[in-house]
């Protein structure tokens, strides 16, 4: 499985009221969600992003709230990894438990630019940045993580081992 | 190697003799929490599972509190969709208009939460309940329709900060004071992954209301849990308001600590958070100059809770909020609404010109009942002061105890009790 997009890059702490304001939480559709995605940081986010693009940040992406509407409002928008030094604990399971691919890789994290080309290969775990012709190692999930997230999340997980 | 509190709990709920930091586990749960703004996505992704059916009809919580009563029609829809699954399942814990509170001030309350629990909710305070010696900790909505539909949960076992509480906090100094210095110390990923164990002698000195307020804001350090040992005052709090039989964990001598810090409650300051980051703490008297404000909030899951009115109500008894601003209290819980009522603390909030909610989460998230303007400031009891959490992008939250907000509500700008001469 890859990725490959233009980056999107945030800063420190990037959280979950910003990614989506509570103020359209009355919703739960992703796709009305995704017309939202991180407009209170960046306006001009929902009108660029396109299918595959790769969100980058650096420390405590996703603190705060609970809300798996953020995970869903990013994976909705197009997104197809975010990149991170280090994930809120919430953000990072719930992002694991809905499918969108995340890896902690504080280097790339780092050293990736807004507007870079950047392609993931999620097997490995490389991380390619075809602007600056770089690469970086993310870290690798635990077996356990992995099951999950070969199953596209955690209801298909729990779907095949209860019907064993 | 010892086990923290922690480790202990998660230890027996996973059914092994002994966990590490950074083990793998599942762990039997004991109670299963969601909101409206939550249960909707859980119920939608229990729909997809082939276990139709919840693990344990009195073991899950739906309390509709955060846009209730229904804001409007969309917020409504949600609360339809919770109540008929409620109904349909059974649930014998759903808490809806007449008898809700806000969620972590309302499950403790109801009796719900006991030490040596295990407990996860879709809602980020869900380690409230670690105030009470039981394992807590906020997940997101898939993991809520795993964990009712399975009674399971997996967990990384996670590794812990001690802190070890001494000395007794000064007259205007709470619960919110401590936590916010803590943060204030560490940061907002200071506890990132991590239990923040709270112990000492100091801890004795510090109300049930006010462990809730600190537990509360664990996940405010990126804490995995906040956890305090459970001595007479938790104990008493349990005898009054829970039948459940409870189990008390205490860490190992030997139990290993990533990292250890000592807070003398008796040095503390009054301390408030500046916008946008609960990190960005100040003593009242690092405060130089003038913040002028529009808004005063009290109230929410950290700060909603019977103690917190009753510090407000002393403030503002014989004083009046100040005109052009707008003071705004919230008691937690509908049975803290009632103990407000008998003990005139609501005819002091009224006369001093402050308005009284019914419970709801409301403005802590810039859901309603409350929401700031451009430029507007607000002093709030509440837990975030993110951009936009209150409202407007362009708005700014400031978070502080119940005593500094009811003071400032007086004056009109960030200010402490001691300003009033109080």
């Amino acid at each position: 499985m890859k990725a490959q997009g233009t980056v999107f890059k945030y800063g420190d702490n990037v959280d979950t009221d910003v990614i989506i304001p509570a103020r359209y939480l009355n919703s739960s559709d992703p796709a009305e969600l995704a017309t939202h995605c991180m407009e209170d940081i960046d306006k001009d986010f929902v009108k660029n992003v396109k299918k595959g693009d790769i969100i980058v940040a650096n420390k405590n992406f996703g603190c705060g709230s609970s809300r798996e509407h953020a995970p869903l409002a990013i994976k909705a928008a197009g997104v197809s990894c975010v990149i991170a030094e280090t994930f809120a604990r919430i953000f990072y399971r719930n992002a694991i438990n809905i499918g969108l691919p995340i890896i902690e890789c504080p280097e790339a994290a780092k050293a990736i630019e807004n507007g870079d080309q950047v392609e993931v290969d999620f097997d490995s775990g490389i991380i390619y940045d075809r602007t600056k012709g770089t690469q970086y190692k993310g870290q690798a999930f635990p077996e356990f993580m992995q099951k999950i997230i070969r199953a596209e999340g955690l209801v298909n997980y729990i779907n095949s081992q209860y019907q064993k | 190697m010892g086990m923290t509190m922690t480790q202990k709990i998660l230890a027996q709920a996973a059914g092994l003799d002994h966990v590490e930091a950074g083990q793998l586990i599942e762990a039997k749960l004991d109670l299963v929490l969601g909101n409206d703004i939550t249960s909707p996505v859980a119920i939608h992704e229990m729909e997809k599972m082939t276990v139709d059916t919840v693990f344990d009809k009195d073991k899950v919580a739906l309390v509709m509190d955060h846009f209730i009563p229904n804001k409007d029609i969309k917020s409504a829809q949600h609360c339809k969709c919770v109540r008929e699954f409620a109904c349909r399942h059974d649930i014998t814990n759903y808490f809806d208009v007449g008898e809700m509170g806000i969620e972590h001030a309302l499950l403790p309350e109801k009796g719900l939460t006991v030490a040596g629990d295990v407990i996860i909710g879709a809602d980020s305070h869900t380690c409230t309940y670690g105030a009470l010696g039981a394992f807590s900790t906020g997940v997101g909505s898939t993991d809520m329709a795993a964990g009712m539909a399975t009674g399971k949960a997996w967990f990384k076992v996670p590794s812990a900060i001690k802190f070890n509480i001494v000395g007794k906090p000064s007259k205007w100094v709470s619960g919110k004071d401590v936590i916010l210095h803590i943060i204030g110390m560490i940061g907002v990923d200071g506890a990132l992954y991590k239990s923040m164990e709270f112990v000492g002698e100091g801890i004795h000195n510090l109300s049930m209301d006010d462990r809730f307020t600190i537990a509360n804001m664990a996940i405010e350090a990126g804490g995995k849990n906040g956890i305090f040992p459970v001595d007479d005052i938790a104990m008493a709090y349990m005898k009054e308001h829970s039948s459940r039989p409870w189990k008390v964990y205490e860490a190992d001598e030997d139990a290993v600590y990533d990292e250890e810090y000592t807070i003398d409650l008796s040095t503390l300051r009054p301390t408030v958070a500046f916008p946008h980051l609960p990190e960005n703490t100040r003593t009242i008297d690092e405060i130089q100059e003038d913040i002028a404000i529009d808004q005063v909030v009290i109230g929410s899951c950290t700060n909603g809770r019977i103690d917190d009115l009753r510090i407000a109500a002393e403030i503002l008894s014989d004083n009046k909020v100040k005109k052009g601003v707008r003071c705004i209290v919230i008691p937690a819980t509908q049975k803290i609404y009632l103990e407000a009522m008998e003990e005139g603390l609501l005819k002091t909030f009224i006369e001093a010109g402050a308005v009284v909610s019914t419970p709801t989460c409301g403005p802590c998230l810039g859901g309603y009942m409350g929401i700031l303007a451009e430029h507007e400031r607000c002093v709030s009891t509440t837990n975030r002061n993110f951009v936009g959490r209150m409202g407007h992008v362009e708005s700014e939250v400031y978070l502080a105890s119940p005593a500094v907000a009811a003071a400032s509500a007086v004056t009109g700008k960030i200010s402490s009790p001691e300003e009033l001469g109080l």
